[in-house]
This record gives C-alpha cells, sequence and structure tokens, in this order.
C-alpha cells in the first residue's frame, strides 16, 4: 500500500509543498516573534498559506489538516480585516505553531504511508476560543463579522489584495467592494455575474471579481451559489447611488453586501509599521523546480561513467607512441567540457544550508521559552551549500548541538547577569567553505565545559582508557560525544540521556565528517563539524597489491613513507607494529589481511601508508602506489551486499583505464581491527 | 490501465516463455530460462574482492556497471577449470540484481514444452540438487533447469559458517 502511495505524484507534491509552507510558516512566525509584531505583509503570508495548505489538503482528503489550516485561516481573515489591537503576540504565536505541528506531524504520518487520523478538534476549539475572545474585545469588528457569510474568505483575500493595491496607489476615490447572491434554483449564476460586470462598468473601473474565470469554468456556479459573487471596484459615485444601481441592475437579486473601503485606516496602519522596526523578510524563494533525487543521481553517474570513458579514449594504449598534434588539440577541449560538466552536475546537487539552519529557530524558540532562558540565535553562512546527501545527515546533529547549548550551556538570565554577561544569551551558528569541507561551528557565550566534571564522569562510566594526565584538553572534550556520556544528574525532556552527542557523532561519521569541540570555562563552548562537500565523489590515492587496486581517501591518509626492517616490531602472538616518530602502530600486511598473491613481501620493497579516522591510526602496507585521483563511489553490487559484508570496504570504482578498485573504508577498517573481528 | 499493463508483460512474457539458454559444465548440460538473461560475453577481466566464497570469483567492469561474477563449476563443487576462449559469462538479471555466470561454453536457444520437463527426485544426495528446477526432455537428450533466483538468494552454508568463525 504504502508503495503505491510513494508513487503517487500528486501526493508527492502534496508532501512536498505542504512542508515548504510550513517551513515557510515556522520562518516567518519566528521572524515576527524576534520584532514582536504582526504586520500585515506577515498576516497576509500566514493567511495565504494557510488558505493554500487547506485547499490542497481537502482536495487529498485530509480532512484533519484541512480543518485545521481552516480554522488558522479564519482566525487570520479576522485579524487582517479587522485590525483588532492588543493583540497578544505570543499567544497568537503559539497558536500558529501548534497548528503547523499538528499540520507537520500529520504529513509525516502520510509520508510512513500511515493513515492521517490525528484528531485536531481540541486544537480547533482552543482556536475558534481564542478568536471570540478577540471578538469579544474587538466589539464594533464583531459587528461587521456577524454580518458576513463565514465562507468568504476565499474571496476575502483576493478582495484585500485588491484593495491593498488600490491603497498602494493612493487613489482619492472611495473604493467598494460588494457581495453579489442570487436567488436559489436562478440557475446560470456565471453568466449573471458576467452580466452584473458589464453593467458596472458604466460607472466604475478597476473592476475585479471572484471567482475569476465566471465563463470558462464550470466550477464557478458552485462558488457563487455557496459564496456569493464578490466585486471590487473603484467608482467615485456615493455608496447610495451604488446600491441603488446594483439593485436595481441585477436581476433575481436575493441579497446584496456593499462595502466602502477607507484608504485612511490603511495608511494610518502603514504609518505604523515603519514606526516600529520594519522586519527584514529575506526573499528565499527562488525559480526553481524540483526534480527527483534518482534522476539526478542517474544523472551523476551517468557523467561519472563519461569521464571514464574519456580517459578511456585519451589514454588508450593504442595511441602510444603517436605523435597526433590534432587529437591532443581536440582532446584538450574535450577535458576541459567534461570537467566543467562534472562541475555542473555536481553543482546540481548543492543546496544552500538555510533551510536547516532556519529549522533551528523553532527549536531555539521553544526550548527558550519552557527553559525560561533568553537566547537568541544568530545565523552566519546560511547561504553555504553543501551536497543534498548530507543535509539530510547534518540536520539531526546539529538539533542536538542546539540543545544542548541551551540546556547545558547557555545560564539563566540571573547567572549570567551576576557574570557580567549579556542577559541574554547567544548562541551562533555558523557556515563556511574551506576547500573541500565545510565546516559548521555551532557556538554559544554559555558556561563552557568543565574539565573536571567531564573527567569524573568518565571515570566512573570507565570510558577513560588513557592516562589522565596523557589527555589534551580536545581529548578530555570529545568524551562527551561517547555513548551514554552526560554530565547532567538528572534526565529532562531536552538532554541528559547521554544519547544527543553520540547522535551527533555517529552521524557526522557517516558522511566522513569529523567532529572537534574546544571550550573556555565561564566564556562559552565552540563545537566544529567538519564535513566533506559531497559524497559521491572522492579525492583517493590508489595503492595496489599483487593484482588487486584500492582506493584510500586522501581525507584518511596521514602519510606514506618506505619502512626499514629495523622499525617493524613483532609482538608474541604474530602481530606487527612500526615505530613512527616514538609513538607505536599497527602495522597491517594488506596482501595478509585479504589474502592476495603479491610478490612484494618483503617490508622494504613496499610502500607503507598512515591512515587514520577519528584519531586511530594505523599503517597499511601495499606493494606501491599508483597515483592520486578523484574517484566515482560506487556501491558494492547487490548480490555481494546481500552475500556478506566485506569488512573495510565501502564501495568500489572505475579507473582510468576500465579497471576496478576497491575503496577501503579506514573507519570501518580500523574499527574492525580493534573489536577483533578481523583478524590480521 | 493496469490491465494494459498486464496485457503486454503477458505478451512478452509469452514470446520468451518455454525458452532456454542451454550451457555446458562438463559432460552435463544445464539450461536457465531466456527471461533472466540479459547478456553473454566472453571472459573479462576479473577484479578480486576479498572475504567472499571461493565460488564468486570478483567483479567485472560491464559497460560502467560493475557485476558480480560467480563460477557455476565451483558453486556446484566441481573441480576448477581454467578459463579458456570458449568460457564464458551469462548476464542474469533476477528482481533487478545483476549476476554473471562463468560457464564452460554455451550452446543454444531451445524451447521445451512445459510437459516435457519433470520435477527432479525427491531423493537425491547431489549438492547441486536444490538448485535445478526441473529436468527438461529434449530428444534423446536431458536438460537440468536452473533455478536461478535459488542459485542467487540461497546463502552458501560454507559462507554462512566461515562467517561465523571470523
Amino acid at each position: 500500500m504504502s508503495d503505491i502511495f510513494g508513487n503517487d505524484p500528486m501526493l508527492d507534491m502534496f508532501i512536498f509543498e505542504t512542508a515548504q509552507l510550513i517551513e515557510q510558516l515556522e520562518q516567518s512566525i519566528i521572524e515576527i516573534e524576534r520584532v514582536n509584531c504582526y504586520t500585515e505583509d506577515s498576516i497576509n503570508e500566514i493567511f495565504r498559506i494557510m488558505h493554500t495548505i487547506k485547499s490542497s489538503s481537502a482536495m487529498m482528503h485530509y480532512e484533519n489538516i484541512s480543518l485545521i489550516a481552516h480554522t488558522i485561516e479564519d482566525l487570520f481573515y479576522f485579524l487582517r480585516e479587522e485590525n483588532p489591537e492588543n493583540i497578544d503576540c505570543l499567544k497568537l504565536t503559539d497558536i500558529v505553531l501548534e497548528g503547523a505541528d499538528f499540520i507537520k506531524h500529520e504529513t509525516d504520518k502520510i509520508v510512513e504511508g500511515r493513515k492521517s487520523d490525528g484528531d485536531g478538534s481540541e486544537l480547533i476549539n482552543s482556536i475558534r476560543d481564542y478568536l471570540s475572545e478577540l471578538k469579544l474585545n474587538n466589539p464594533q469588528a464583531d459587528d461587521e463579522e456577524g454580518k458576513r457569510p463565514s465562507k468568504n474568505e476565499d474571496a476575502g483575500n483576493i478582495l484585500e489584495d485588491c484593495s491593498n493595491q488600490i491603497s498602494s496607489m493612493d487613489f482619492p476615490n472611495q473604493n467598494y467592494k460588494a457581495v453579489v447572491y442570487f436567488e436559489e434554483g436562478c440557475q446560470m449564476e456565471n453568466v449573471r455575474a458576467f452580466l452584473v460586470i458589464n453593467n458596472l462598468k458604466e460607472i466604475a473601473e478597476n473592476i475585479s471579481y471572484v471567482p475569476e474565470d465566471i465563463i470558462d469554468n464550470d466550477d464557478s456556479i458552485e462558488i457563487i451559489k455557496n459564496n456569493g459573487f464578490l466585486i471590487s471596484f473603484k467608482s467615485d459615485r456615493s455608496y447610495k447611488e451604488i446600491h441603488e444601481f446594483l439593485s436595481h441592475n441585477v436581476v433575481f437579486l436575493k441579497e446584496l453586501e456593499l462595502y466602502e473601503i477607507k484608504l485612511g485606516g490603511y495608511r494610518q496602519l502603514v504609518a505604523d509599521n515603519q514606526d516600529s522596526k520594519e522586519p527584514q523578510f529575506f526573499s528565499t524563494r527562488q525559480s526553481i523546480i524540483s526534480v527527483n533525487v534518482h534522476k539526478l543521481d542517474k544523472l551523476m553517474d551517468l557523467v561519472g561513467e563519461l569521464v571514464i570513458s574519456e580517459a578511456m579514449v585519451l589514454k588508450n594504449p593504442d595511441l602510444n607512441n603517436l605523435v597526433l598534434n590534432n587529437f591532443q588539440k581536440s582532446a584538450r577541449q574535450l577535458q576541459k567540457i567534461t570537467g566543467e560538466l562534472q562541475d555542473a552536475v555536481m553543482s546540481i546537487r548543492m543546496v544552500p544550508l538555510s533551510a536547516t539552519f532556519q529549522r533551528m529557530n523553532r527549536i531555539v524558540r521553544d526550548m527558550s521559552k519552557k527553559l525560561e532562558k533568553e537566547v537568541r540565535l544568530e545565523l552566519i553562512g546560511e547561504e553555504t551549500e553543501v551536497d543534498k546527501n548530507i543535509i539530510d545527515h547534518i540536520s539531526d546533529p546539529l538539533m542536538h548541538l542546539i540543545r544542548n547549548s541551551i540546556d547545558h550551556g547557555i545560564e539563566k538570565s540571573e547567572e549570567r547577569k551576576a557574570k557580567n554577561k549579556p542577559e541574554f544569551g547567544t548562541i551562533t551558528l555558523e557556515a563556511k567553505n574551506t576547500g573541500g569541507d565545510v565546516l559548521i561551528i555551532v557556538k554559544d557565550d554559555g558556561r563552557g565545559l568543565n574539565k573536571e566534571s567531564i573527567l569524573s564522569k568518565a571515570r566512573k562510566n570507565g570510558l577513560v582508557g588513557k592516562t589522565e594526565r596523557e589527555l589534551t584538553d580536545k581529548e578530555i572534550y570529545s568524551l562527551i560525544l561517547m555513548a551514554g556520556f552526560s554530565t547532567k544528574e538528572e534526565v529532562t525532556e531536552y538532554s541528559g540521556r547521554g544519547v544527543g552527542m553520540d547522535v551527533v557523532n555517529k552521524n557526522i561519521d557517516a558522511i566522513g565528517g569529523t567532529v572537534s569541540i574546544d571550550s573556555i570555562e565561564g566564556e562559552g563552548t565552540e563545537i566544529t563539524l567538519k564535513i566533506p562537500l559531497t559524497l559521491a565523489i572522492i579525492d583517493s590515492m590508489t595503492i595496489k597489491t599483487g593484482e588487486s587496486l584500492f582506493s584510500v581517501p586522501i581525507t584518511s591518509i596521514r602519510e606514506s613513507f618506505k619502512a626499514r626492517n629495523e622499525d617493524i616490531i613483532i609482538d608474541s602472538e604474530g602481530n606487527e607494529m612500526i615505530m613512527i616518530r616514538g609513538q607505536c602502530y599497527a602495522a597491517v600486511r594488506l596482501y595478509e589481511l585479504y589474502k592476495i598473491n603479491t610478490e612484494v613481501k618483503n617490508i622494504t620493497d613496499g610502500i607503507m601508508l598512515m591512515v587514520e579516522n577519528n584519531g586511530d591510526a594505523l599503517c597499511i602496507f601495499a606493494d606501491e602506489i599508483i597515483g592520486e585521483q578523484e574517484v566515482v563511489i560506487k556501491a558494492l553490487p547487490g548480490y555481494i551486499r546481500n552475500l556478506k559484508k566485506v569488512r573495510g570496504l565501502s564501495g568500489c570504482t572505475l579507473l582510468g583505464d576500465g579497471s576496478i578498485s576497491l575503496i577501503l573504508d579506514v573507519g570501518d577498517l580500523t574499527a574492525s581491527l580493534k573489536e577483533g573481528r578481523m583478524k590480521i | 490501465m493496469t490491465d494494459l499493463i498486464a496485457e503486454s508483460l503477458e505478451t512478452s512474457e509469452d514470446t520468451q516463455k518455454g525458452k532456454f539458454l542451454t550451457f555446458l559444465l562438463g559432460n552435463e548440460a544445464y539450461a536457465i530460462e531466456i527471461k533472466f538473461v540479459i547478456e553473454m560475453i566472453g571472459m573479462q577481466p576479473i577484479t578480486k574482492v576479498p572475504e567472499l566464497p571461493e565460488y564468486v570469483r570478483g567483479i567485472i567492469n560491464l559497460r560502467g556497471k560493475i557485476v558480480p561474477v560467480m563460477d557455476v563449476r565451483l558453486r556446484f563443487k566441481k573441480e576448477f577449470k581454467e578459463y579458456n576462449d570458449r568460457t564464458c559469462i551469462i548476464v542474469v538479471d533476477v528482481d533487478d540484481i545483476l549476476l554473471g555466470l562463468i560457464v564452460d561454453n554455451i550452446s543454444e536457444v531451445i524451447s521445451i514444452p512445459d510437459e516435457e520437463i519433470v520435477p527432479p527426485p525427491e531423493i537425491n544426495k547431489c549438492a547441486e540438487n536444490k538448485y535445478i528446477k526441473g529436468i527438461g526432455k529434449v530428444g534423446s537428450n536431458v536438460k537440468l533447469i536452473l533455478d536461478c533466483k535459488k542459485l542467487m538468494n540461497e546463502k552458501d552454508i560454507e559462507a554462512v559458517t566461515q562467517e561465523r568463525q571470523l
């Protein structure tokens, strides 16, 4: 069943769009809260978002989502139309966020192929209560509201838009909007509506009406029947004149509502907004098409193959010893183009971090409210781009880091005041590019890490391996990344289970990144995530053992060197070790490890490659180094993956001459050796 | 809509139904259903992958696709035979998983009607028996019809025990 759902493009689109809208909504809400005022723009935006969600979810038959969206829409309709005073911003924000959470939760269910069965009635009631409370506080608005049928929002939206437009154009004339109801059973409502417009043209201009496509679209009949026909226009006649005109000219008229829009009110409002600090809305909307990631993956594969076959042609052994000037020229041109193509494809997969960063705003907001701490989140470099795959992996870690910072790091305001720090804590989330890596830095100005308490906790849990005096500051701090580590005495809603930092470490590790921590006690903590730009293509060193080729990611190579026989130490069990600059490393002969036939068995004939992952280093002995090149990572074929997990290999790649090289997974290799899952 | 798809599937299956590709392993003639076969190629340079059972010889580069190859002789516990210019790789696709089968030589494509196929005897000590789906009679000869799915999915007992030991 879930498969069928997954393949439904309509549903996909619905989920995608809703998720985006909710994200947009959260973003504007957070922005609103920062400046603590609901501007005309933001109210309109929320209204629009809710309206879209309402219609699309109703179309997909998700009644519960549609109802919630509808209720919030009602609320904002009221806010927008009546501009009530004394709005409790906090309460309003809470309501909207709760609604957004509900919708998010329900769409998550749909994504997982479950039934969207959440019951939003409680939430709806609380929103309705709030709305009626608002109405009570603004009685004059209430009167008008009572007159209007509640289904009019659709039309109201557009009406309002055009009146906005008019107000901004600063017309001196009075303007009107009208709702026309035809008698039931009069039939052909759309044609009648069209006649009204035609008649109206005699006395008015700038006419706009809802539904817009009255003649072409038969659905419009239903809309006019249910909601009435809405017109807004500009005219210099008086209210009375227009009312009379409409009453006389409309056949089968059942009811007519005519309103005058006063421009003064709007102008006043605009002026108010300028006084208060105008929030800056970054336009994140670009001209974008959404493409299935699988298609991009396919494109990436193809380009990878193109690069390989290019090398196969250009380095063809048949060409050896031939003087081919023209060929070389064309070949260089080809190389240039394929290189550019590769870059272009890579850039397609690059996505800015801003969406992920923005999401953190919400967490900071919720937590700082709950924990009664004042925290500000500063975002730097959110336009930095990384591969789509990587984005998916860092959202969770970032969330944990931010949570930790707020819960453990930032102190309460009184405590901060006593320490001569600014009352509100600041968390800085920064992203920047450094060559092949992206650095994401989470910095807080909280109380920092206490080395002593980390150490004592680590001792208690038996997590310290080396003698304590040998540990550097960084090593001590990185203890908090270990599973089951939490200095917090009690478990709270947000942290204390000692899982968070472990998740951070695992997730970052999975994408080939590293985590490092720095801290000054009393001044703050800085956690840096170093993440590769992309996963699909890596820079690697190719080495050879016997007939087999292996590629080692450059990022995990520390150095390569020729070993001397006297450097090798053999312990009682026959394990080999090598002493380098006073440090002892395990030496692994690749041919022994993977049982490969080779001539090169003498340690002085081959080459040593020191590889490192997360501080675990070891030396790999191979026959020779072939060279450095960029390779496209391919997974091992499905049959082999089903058969068994080959330890120490993360995949394979095709080299320029069409031969296959296996990619060594240094992390898995060191872990396997350490845990004794693999014997040397 | 779904009817249409089902129909087109049926017709394409129809033309392939009852057709088998036959090949030799030593003196025995085997057959596999033609619908699994993607292509047949001569011997290719094979890249060894460590830690795999012996019958998985490694992986080959099939025009940019990486395909594992299995020596069917070794899979059936027959002795290894040096590859020569008669040796072929039959690339099969079972449920979107590709596998190359190394066989001594490929003979022909033949039709074996359903009524000429008999199930293998229940009692049989031979190791390869569980991979034989049926026995097809063609004239005076018999062809052993391989069960591709089992060949691919059933984990070799040896490989599993080896894994446990490590």
